[in-house]
């Protein structure tokens, strides 16, 4: 159709059978007592397995630099929601030494 | 109006009459209106990851402040079935892939295999997930008058019922996408049937291709959040 790169056959089989081990490997890696890792290694597993979906079935990697962009904006504006929605909530407690009523 | 358009309706089109019948007359050519498909489509994507990214927030703000009902919550899912969904949805995601990829060949009976294969994946999501809710409703665990949660716990069961009011608006929003997307594919179905797509217009599959993946995606994140992440820890 076109002279650009585009994924082939072989590559939609690979990236889909990446995403099963993946979520074998999560499932797994549940069972562990891992503390807090547990969140983390959940969290990392599940950004790997999003890459591979945007970057080759949603063909980002073949994408537009426009496209791209508004992509990562989006990722961007999301952090930027949870981070300091987060700063608020998780640092209430250290208002108490200025609070004139205490 | 283009001038084939009334003497070519329900005909078989040849592939370079489908192109030029596919062309919107605010188009340059058909290059520039699949780019322009495509950017709205993912600018469209961009508003759908901050809606559902202010219920993931919301998500993770109650879990550091309600810690040990998020667990005691959690604990309630069903592992199995929400592996079994992920990797229902995978496959779902190959499948969904495939049919792009073959639409753009221009086989049409492969495009329609594997858009059913598509679709009858995402039904099988939709069943196990209604599995999954009845088990929730019997057990009491749906918020509202029903609601009764007791486990041993160093919390309040109102927090609980916090959680999964989370988990079905996340879960509920989720499936809800899926609905959708079976609709997309049964027009997509139809549309292919009737000879629509060939090599030169197809953007109608890609595009239904990129809100399934996104639908995949936000799976991707919902499994190990609300089933994986606290199967560990104590309440």
């Amino acid at each position: 159709m076109s002279a650009h790169a585009h994924p082939t056959v072989k590559t939609f089989v690979t990236v889909w059978a990446a995403l099963l081990v993946l979520t074998a490997l999560t499932v797994f890696a549940a069972t562990l007592e891992l503390g807090p890792f547990n969140a983390i290694v959940a969290l990392v597993i599940a950004t790997v397995k999003a890459l591979l979906v945007l970057l080759f079935f949603m063909e980002l990697r073949y994408s537009t630099a426009l496209t791209k962009v508004a992509v990562v904006a989006a990722v961007f504006f999301f952090f930027l929601l949870a981070g300091l929605s987060l700063s608020d909530y998780l640092t209430r407690g250290w208002s108490s030494y200025i609070n004139p009523f205490h | 109006m283009h001038p084939t358009m009334a003497s070519t309706r329900g005909l078989k089109l040849p592939d370079s009459e489908t192109a030029v019948h596919n062309l919107k007359h605010h188009f340059a050519d058909l290059e520039q209106q699949k780019a322009t498909s495509t950017f709205g489509m993912w600018l469209f994507l961009v508003t759908e990851i901050m809606f559902f990214g202010g219920m993931f927030a919301s998500y993770l703000i109650y879990r550091l402040s309600y810690y040990n009902a998020w667990v005691a919550g959690s604990q309630t899912m069903e592992i199995k079935l929400g592996a079994i969904n992920t990797a229902v949805l995978i496959c779902s995601s190959l499948t969904m892939v495939m049919a792009v990829h073959s639409a753009k060949l221009g086989k049409r009976k492969l495009t329609a295999i594997f858009l059913l294969l598509t679709l009858l994946l995402g039904l099988t999501f939709l069943g196990v997930k209604a599995v999954e809710y009845h088990g929730h409703w019997v057990h009491h665990e749906v918020p509202g008058a029903n609601f009764h949660f007791e486990h041993e716990g160093n919390y309040d069961p109102r927090q609980v019922s916090i959680f999964f009011s989370l988990y079905f608006a996340m879960t509920g929003m989720h499936a809800l996408h899926m609905i959708i997307g079976a609709g997309l594919l049964t027009w997509l179905l139809i549309a292919n049937a009737r000879r629509r797509f060939s090599p030169e217009y197809n953007s109608p599959v890609e595009m239904v291709g990129l809100y399934w993946h996104f639908v995949d995606l936000v799976w991707i994140y919902l499994f190990p959040l609300l089933y994986l992440i606290s199967h560990h820890h104590n309440g």
